[in-house]
Parts: C-alpha cells; structure tokens; sequence
C-alpha cells in the first residue's frame, strides 16, 4: 500500500535520511521505532510531503507521492497525526475535528464520523465547545487521533501516540489504534515504547542514524537480543 | 464642536478600522506586516474613480468592481513578493513589503499622477451630501450613514466568514498552527490567497470611503492611512480581528479628542502616541494575547 524506496531527506545541509526502504501493507500496522533524532518524524513528514525527499521514491497505492503536495496526499487518503499532537488551541474541540474532515465532501455525513469519534473518546464529547488548547496531554491527543479519524484515512501515519500520558491513557490509545486496524485502516505507527508497539504492531523497522538497521515481524524483533537491549531494556 | 469632532473621529476610527483589519488578518496567517496594505487602499480609491472616469460605471457598481480588482491586486503582490519568501528570514519579507510599497507608490503616480485629485463628484449620489440627522450642534449627512452603515456590515460579514465558515476556520487554525493545517489537507497557499484577498477588499473599501469623505485622494495617501490603521492593529492587538476593529475606533476617537482637546496639529500625532504607549505598557494590545504563546 505504502512504499518508500530508497529515501534521502535533508534539512538544509543536515542529511537527515541516508535511503530509508520501507513497506507497509494494505491492513497491516507496522512500527517505525529508533532513539531520538533517529529520524521517525522526518520519514513520516517525508511521507506527507512536509519535507520531501531529495532522492529516492514514496508510492501510495500504486501512485508516486515523492513530491506530491500534502492536501493531494491527505485526498488520497493517507493522514498524519503528527508528533506533539499540534491540535488547534484556540478552535473548539469540534472545530479541530471538522478541520480534520476539510477535505470530504460536503455532503458527507460528518455527523456520523463525529459520533464514531465521540464514542472512541467519550471525554472528547463532554468537551466539544471548549477550546483544545484546554485539554489535558492526553485528551489532546485523543482529539488528535479523532480528528485524523474525521478524514476517513485509508492509512494512518501515527507519531508517538503514547508520549508523555499515563499508562492508562496509553493502553486506551493503543486499543483504539487497534480497533481502527481491525476496522480496515492500516497504520504505520511510530513509538518510543516500543514494548507497547512491538505488542500492538505485525511487523516492524528500526531506524537509527537515517538508516534502517533492521526489520521483522514483531515477533522477531521483540526476540532480537540488540533490540530487547537497545529499545526495550531488557536483558 | 466637540460633539461634531467626536463623529468625524468615529467616522475616521471605523474607516481604520477596515484597514486595520486587513493587516492584523495578514499578520495572523503568515506573521507579516503587510507595508503594502496603505497603497491596496490608496489604488481602490483610484480604480473606484478610473472605472466611473474612464468607462462611465456607476458609482456603486464602481465600489463593488474597485475592491475585486484590489483583491486580485493583494492576491498578486502576495503570490509575487511574499510567496517566494516564505521559508526566508521574516526580515527579509518585511523589506520586501516595505519594497512593494515604495513600488506601489510610485506606479500609482506614473498612472495618475503625483498631485492630490478630487473625487469625481459628479459620479456621487447626491442625496450623501444632504443632512441626515441633526441633533443639537451635530450633523450628520447621509455619507456619514452610509459609511457606518458600510463598515459595521462589512464588519460583521468578516466575523461570520472568520467564525461560521469553513474557510475561516481554516484561517484560524493555518493562524495557530501551518504544518498542522497542512496535515489535515489545507491548500494553504489558497488559504493565504483568500486572507490577501478579503483584507484587500476591505482596504479599498475604506480608501473609496475616504477620497469620498474628503473629496481628495493621491499616490502617497496609503501611508499615513497606512501607519494609522497599523498603529489601531497594534492597539487592539495584531492578529486579533475584534481587537483591529476596536482598536480602529478607539483611535478615530482619540484622534478626535487629541485635535480638540489639544491641537488639531497634532491629530497625526496621536496614533504615534498610542503605538508607542501600547508597546510600552501592553505589547499585546487590548484583545491580544501574550505574545510568547505563538510557539
Ligand atoms: N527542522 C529541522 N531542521 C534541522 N534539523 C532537523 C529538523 N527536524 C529534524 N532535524 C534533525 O533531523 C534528525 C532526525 O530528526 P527526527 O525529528 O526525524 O527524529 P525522531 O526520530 O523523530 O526523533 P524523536 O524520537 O526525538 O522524535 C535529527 O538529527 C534532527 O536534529
Ligand atoms: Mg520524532
């Protein structure tokens, strides 16, 4: 469904991708994760077109999405949510949700795609007429994620869901995240916890420095000793 | 006298009041100070007069064409100048505004000419100039109504299009945060374009309204205009549309105040004093808020 081949991506002189190749599949989750400044943001922005890539290919169903402007990309159905949540403070808790839904129709029925939104995250319910920059971290993400949802994307590309809430919160993220997969969206999902993803994911990379150093079933990757000792901690 | 001053003054302050909401909605989307915004109202003035003097348009017609023109015209200087420099250092965007302005000035005077002109009078309904309302020593004409009348529709149009519509909320939210606006399928380009588009409108609106007032427009008339609505827009707050609107009128009205009380020498004056004690004492203007939280 996804596929970036051979990924170059600068900021000015700061060559911040060196060839990412990676594949997702229609209806899969696939984790991106790496320590920080690995470049998991920057793969995803290259991916919406925020900072393109210099070299190198992103297709999307079967349509090259290099250089594609990200209103184009987010029509194809390909959303981000992006790292830090970047809701919109000052507009209503549904303004950011209709902001999500700029592209459909307007003859869609976006009433219903709120109510789907609103039971995934009933606190966002309460809250629809207050601004969301009043929200707390985690329902501002909630509100994140619901208003990627409010595009009806195809595939979600997801930017550490799970920084600096609860565990509580996170596993109610999480089992949203997977709700939605089993619902028909594919997602690549980028984390820090890469305990919590690798549980969640099918399949996963590892990046570091740009580049990916491995990749695998999560299965693989939850055994694979540099990976348990670098990214999980263990052993 | 006072009293008559007082209405010359809000006149003045709603007139502002247009202009200053065309730099503070510029500034909120792309954080410029559009130096240019001046010369847009000094050209509606005179498209609105080329389009009666040359091919016989009537007046309000004449309006309605003036301000399409002026917004392709901000569209344009937008899409030309700034675009190019958006991922630039804001300085060197801010030269250019100041560039396009000087630019702006100077074609208007190879166009029309460099020395002061009248309206053309004879394209202005003539029931304006009649009296209106008199109460006491105050009079109003039917101009003074019309103008009010203008303004606050136009005022109020603008807060239904920034807050019930879907490409105002788009504007507000490119205002709070691009990539995020980006992300959720924004043309943001379009956006910016439409954002040039109504505050140039509004402009020469208010330079229409004002070579109307004082029967008088030329070349250089943008700047003070210029520096008066940008002084209000800072006043109230830049970035905030209320706070522009309140901020025109406040003006208007100490502008007023200041030539009555004082001296009518200093009127220019007073939108200096006010720019200069809200940078001191409230950088953030009346309505605005603190300026750190655009992160
Ligand atoms: N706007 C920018 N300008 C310059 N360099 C940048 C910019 N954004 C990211 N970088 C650099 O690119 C590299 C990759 O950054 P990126 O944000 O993609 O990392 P990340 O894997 O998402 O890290 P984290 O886990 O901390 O979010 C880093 O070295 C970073 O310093
Ligand atoms: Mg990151």
């Amino acid at each position: 469904m996804l596929e970036l081949r051979d990924i170059h991506t600068y900021y000015g002189a700061i060559h911040a991708l060196k060839g990412v190749t990676l594949t997702v599949r229609e209806g899969e989750i696939v984790t991106l994760i790496g320590a920080n400044g690995a470049g998991k943001s920057t793969t995803l922005m290259t991916i919406s077109g925020v900072t393109p890539a210099r070299e190198g290919s992103v297709t999307f169903q079967g349509r090259d999405i290099t250089r594609q402007s990200t209103d184009k990309t987010v029509a194809m159905g390909l959303t981000q949510v992006p790292e830090g949540r970047m809701i919109f403070p000052a507009l209503t808790v549904r303004e950011n949700l209709l902001m999500g839904a700029y592209l459909r129709n307007r003859r869609d029925d976006l009433g219903k795609d709120e109510n789907y939104v609103y039971e995934l995250f009933p606190v966002l319910k309460e809250r629809r007429r207050q601004p969301g920059g009043t929200l707390s971290g985690g329902e501002q993400q909630m509100l994140a994620i619901g208003r990627a949802i409010m595009a009806r994307p195809r595939m979600l590309l997801l930017d550490e869901p799970s920084l600096g809430l609860a565990p509580i919160v996170v596993e109610n993220i999480f089992a949203v995240i997977k709700r939605i997969n089993e619902e028909g969206t594919t997602v690549l999902l980028v984390e820090q916890n890469a305990q919590m993803a690798l549980q969640t994911a099918h399949r996963g990379y590892v990046l570091a420095t740009g580049e990916v150093i491995l990749e695998g079933s999560s299965q693989e990757l939850i055994t694979n000793p540099s990976v348990r000792a670098a990214y999980l901690g263990l052993d | 006298m006072l009293e008559q001053q007082l209405v010359n003054g809000l006149t003045l302050g709603v007139i502002y009041a247009l202009i200053a909401v065309g730099y503070t909605m510029v500034y909120g989307v792309i954080e410029l100070i559009n130096f240019a915004h001046g010369e847009i109202y000094m050209f509606g003035a005179f498209f609105c007069t080329t389009f009666i003097g040359a091919m016989g348009v009537p007046f309000y017609l004449a309006i309605i064409l003036a301000m399409a023109a002026a917004s392709l015209m901000g569209v344009l200087i937008e899409y030309v100048a700034y675009k190019p420099l958006r991922s630039s250092h804001r300085l060197a965007v801010l030269i250019t505004a100041i560039g396009m302005s000087i630019f702006l000035q100077n074609l208007a005077m190879i166009i029309w000419g460099s020395r002061p002109r009248p309206f053309i009078q004879e394209a202005v309904p003539a029931y304006l100039s009649e009296t209106a309302v008199r109460l006491g020593d105050v009079t109003l004409t039917w101009l003074h109504v019309f103008i009010f009348a203008v303004t606050f529709s136009m005022m109020i149009g603008l807060n239904l299009i920034i807050n019930r519509t879907k490409i105002g909320t788009a504007m507000r939210a490119l205002a709070q945060n691009r990539t995020a606006a980006q992300l959720m399928g924004i043309n943001v380009n379009a956006v910016i374009s439409f954002t040039f588009a109504l505050g140039s409108s509004l402009g020469a609106m208010a330079g229409i309204l004002v070579a109307v007032y004082y029967n008088s427009m030329y070349p250089t008339m943008g700047y003070v205009a210029g520096v008066k609505a940008f002084a209000a827009a800072v006043l109230g707050g830049i970035g905030s549309v209320p706070g522009a609107m309140l901020g025109g009128i406040v003006l208007g009205v100490a502008e007023a105040l200041g030539a009555g009380y004082v001296s009518s020498l200093y009127r220019d004056g007073v939108a200096y004093a006010v720019m200069i004690a809200v940078i001191i004492f409230r950088p953030s203007g009346i309505l605005g808020k603190a300026v750190v939280d655009k992160a």
